[in-house]
């Protein structure tokens, strides 16, 4: 509080002037100190979460996931995190020092940024096209429309949405898990939609499955998720809207014809879907603010997801249903402004 | 049983520990003091005394014509020093009558023992409240004799008694409930005579469950009053709030409790009036919490309307040397002081110093869109767009988006992880709004 001078028409009580000794008196009266209290505007007590606070508890939450990627695919993936999370940082410092503000690195923005955008890599993505992603995503996703707070994309997946277009087919070689030799493999999505094979779904749930860095494990995902929602640094109603539009959508069509469309824990737990619903969705800055909003969000998102996986032509939706929902999020925010306490029906 | 409450709102830490057990001590009869003439919502009032003048206890000395004012008495008996401006705990130089006593605390002999009320009719009891001066001493300090008037086509038929306090480190409602029960209900009777309602409510925050034993014990013998525990949340003792909690009834945004017929009154308030109309004793003194780390003896203080400050900060063992703020009220709306010079007034519920430690001093970062503020806000509004607004001053919208509902409680500010002033720039802004207001209706008029 006290440091935002320049909003609050106010300032330190200004210090009383002290009285000129004079100089013939030999003895110097010892006068008590006045002393001089801080003025401000209430309220004088506040929360400690800080922004900071919650991008580290967000990161903290994303480790599982990480440390069972590393795990799964070796210890390369570490180097492309690396890579992605250096890119972002190195990013983020460089347009603040170009638009002359303060170096925002240590706000833990950037890194969670650089994190979200290696994990939802292939394992064996090149570590430079990595970087490259990291520094769309902060440079195009985030600074250029203002810094932390003002972008209307999730950058990391803006960054994702880059490497898709510029690289396709890169961001579609999959590597098995375990392989010293990449071996080339199939994502379950992909083995689906492509060659009608399902992964059992004990393979799903633990994640030993081909996919990206940091989103084949449904288990350290759902860990990591579920931590957040209790801490209250994401809104419980994006993953619940958004899963159970899933789920309920994608039912629909499975009840409708089995052999066409996967069943909903199938949905689930393929993809990128636990991942983005509890880390990319609920990013602050481009989901709604109202609770009303959030559910409207989840919902959009679920539907274009479903729309995406079973009609489009690729096989994964998740990165293009939340980047289109957070297009929609100031006209959702508009419209979804709570009833004031007290407001009288026009 | 699920306690009762608001909806939204926030649990600030409480901090109750430092005084919640301390019985209310008297302060000595200060030497000195300065009674400002604005201590109430309203007209200030005009001196009726001069300069030189010798004054006992409880005399008028400043009374004023309007009928939204309140009048205000010596509260020690000596002579008038001076009639100046001095600084006044609301943060500007004000008008007050300076007092230095004689020591011997003479009262004016209108003060009389305990006399029977209930002959008494409302508009009597009306009276009374007003011959004594008596606001509104929860801290808005509305004139009680209006509150207690409701225009013509307004019903009343519920009073309800505020005992939430539900500002962390405050403790003198707490302790005037324990202490004085019995005050505190005739009070509430005099107060249901006064509106000729016959059903009372009496809302206590469960983190006071000695009041709420003796409060209920008191009231007993009435079967129409009811003392309603209700979960400890902030700002339960906002008005709107406490009327939503205890008789689920939802005030308009830009009403008044009146418009769903319903008075409320602080526990505070309740005590003067049981004084005034009992034995027309003027509102001359009040329970002041001292609280805080930044005092060395926390305590409840019973002192003088005008006392300085720092008569009550020595009688606690003064400040510590790393006190660096003091407030007059409770930390999420009180207002800081710069000088201990200012006086006791009679919306002053505490005082409270805080060290270098307990201040907040984080770094501001851009709005994240969390959130946050929105899900807390009592009044349902959007803090994070209005102080915006407010910022880039688009008054119109600001307006359309309720920034004169905002009640002030500052829930908004103390939740935001990115340590925006919001509510001081809504405050701001609101000001700024009823000033634009003020004029289109000047220019229309």
């Amino acid at each position: 509080m006290e440091n935002n001078k320049k909003n609050i028409p106010e300032g330190e009580s200004p210090k009383p002037a002290a009285p000129k000794p004079k100089p013939v008196e030999k003895v110097k009266k010892e006068k008590p100190k006045p002393q001089i209290f801080l003025l401000s505007s209430s309220p004088h007590m506040a929360t400690v979460d800080n922004v900071p606070k919650i991008m580290w508890t967000v990161i903290a939450a994303l480790l599982p996931a990480v440390t069972f990627g590393v795990y799964n695919f070796g210890f390369s993936v570490l180097l492309t995190i690396t890579a992605s999370v250096l890119a972002a940082l190195a990013t983020e410092a460089v347009v603040n020092k170009m638009r002359n503000k303060e170096i925002t690195v240590s706000d833990g923005s950037a890194v969670l940024t650089g994190l979200l955008l290696a994990m939802t890599l292939p394992p064996g993505f090149p570590k430079a096209y990595a970087a490259l992603g990291s520094i769309f995503a902060i440079g195009i996703g985030k600074q250029i429309f203002g810094g932390l707070g003002y972008n209307i994309f999730n950058p990391a997946l803006l960054g994702r949405a880059f490497l898709q277009a510029s690289f396709s087919v890169k961001m579609t070689t999959w590597v098995a898990p375990n392989t010293i030799d990449a071996i080339t493999t199939a994502t379950p999505l992909g083995s689906y939609k492509f060659e009608n094979i399902m992964t059992p779904y004990f393979d799903l749930f633990m994640g030993n499955i081909g996919g990206c860095i940091g989103e084949t494990s449904a288990l350290f995902i759902l860990i990591g998720g579920i931590f957040l929602l209790i801490k209250k640094y994401a809104d419980w109603r994006i993953p619940v809207s958004y899963l159970g539009t899933v789920i309920i959508i994608g039912g629909l069509f499975w009840i409708i014809d089995p052999s066409q469309y996967p069943d909903p824990v199938f949905h689930l737990f393929s993809g990128g879907l636990l991942l983005g619903a509890f880390f990319m969705a609920t990013d602050m800055v481009t989901s709604p603010v109202t609770p009303k909003g959030a559910w409207i969000f989840g919902f959009g998102a679920g539907v274009a997801l479903v729309v995406i996986r079973l009609f489009g032509g690729l096989p994964e939706g998740v990165m293009y249903s939340i980047l289109f929902m957070n297009g929609f999020v100031p006209l959702i925010n508009r419209y979804t402004r709570p009833k004031y306490f007290g407001e009288i029906k026009k | 049983m699920k306690l009762k409450s608001f909806k939204k709102g926030v649990h600030p830490e409480e901090f109750k520990n430092y005084t919640e057990h301390k019985s209310l001590e008297r302060l000595p009869i200060p030497e000195q003091v300065f009674i400002p003439l604005n201590q109430h919502i309203g007209a200030p009032c005009k001196p009726v005394v001069e300069k030189g003048q010798a004054v006992k206890t409880g005399e008028v000395i400043g009374t004023s014509t309007g009928f939204v004012s309140s009048r205000v008495h010596a509260s020690i008996s000596g002579t008038v020093k001076a009639i100046d401006t001095f600084p006044h705990p609301l943060g500007m130089n004000s008008l007050m009558i300076h007092i230095v006593g004689d020591g011997n605390d003479e009262w004016v002999d209108t003060v009389t023992g305990e006399s029977d009320w209930e002959q008494l009719s409302g508009a009597e009891i009306i009276d009374r409240v007003q011959d004594a001066g008596i606001v509104g001493m929860g801290g808005a300090a509305f004139p009680s004799h209006v509150k207690l008037t409701p225009p013509k086509g307004k019903t009343i038929d519920t009073f309800v008694l505020n005992g939430c306090e539900c500002e962390p480190y405050l403790t003198a409602d707490h302790r005037m409930m324990v202490e004085r029960t019995q005050d505190v209900v005739s009070g509430t009777r005099i107060l249901m005579k006064a509106l000729g309602v016959s059903k009372a409510v009496i809302g206590i925050e469960s983190n006071k469950p000695d009041a709420i034993e003796a409060m209920r014990k008191e009231a007993a013998s009435f079967n129409n009053i009811e003392v309603i525990p209700l979960k400890v949340k902030y700002p339960q003792g906002a008005e709107k709030m406490l009327i939503k909690a205890v008789i689920d009834r939802d005030v308009p945004a830009d009403g008044l409790p009146l418009d769903v017929g319903v008075v409320v009154n602080n526990v505070g308030t309740a005590i003067a009036v049981a004084e005034a109309v009992t034995r027309k004793k003027p509102l001359v003194e009040r329970v002041v919490s001292i609280t805080g780390d930044g005092i060395k003896e926390p305590k409840n203080i019973i002192a003088r309307i005008g006392t300085p400050f720092q008569n009550l900060i020595d009688f606690c063992g003064g400040l510590s040397e790393k006190t660096a703020k003091v407030i007059m009220g409770g930390p999420m709306m009180g207002l800081t002081q710069h000088t201990l010079k200012v006086p006791v007034v009679k919306a002053t519920s505490g005082i409270l110093c805080l060290t270098d430690f307990s201040i907040i001093k984080n770094k501001e970062y851009p709005c994240i869109q969390c959130g946050t503020c929105i899900g807390v806000c009592s009044m349902s509004l959007l803090p994070t767009r209005l102080a915006r607004f407010a910022q880039v001053e688009n008054w119109q919208m600001a307006e359309e988006l309720g920034i004169l509902y905002c009640v002030e409680c500052g829930s908004c500010a103390f939740v935001c992880p990115s340590k925006i002033p919001l509510v001081q720039q809504i405050r701001i802004g609101k000001m700024c709004v009823n000033e634009i207001k003020r004029k289109e209706k000047l220019e229309t008029a």
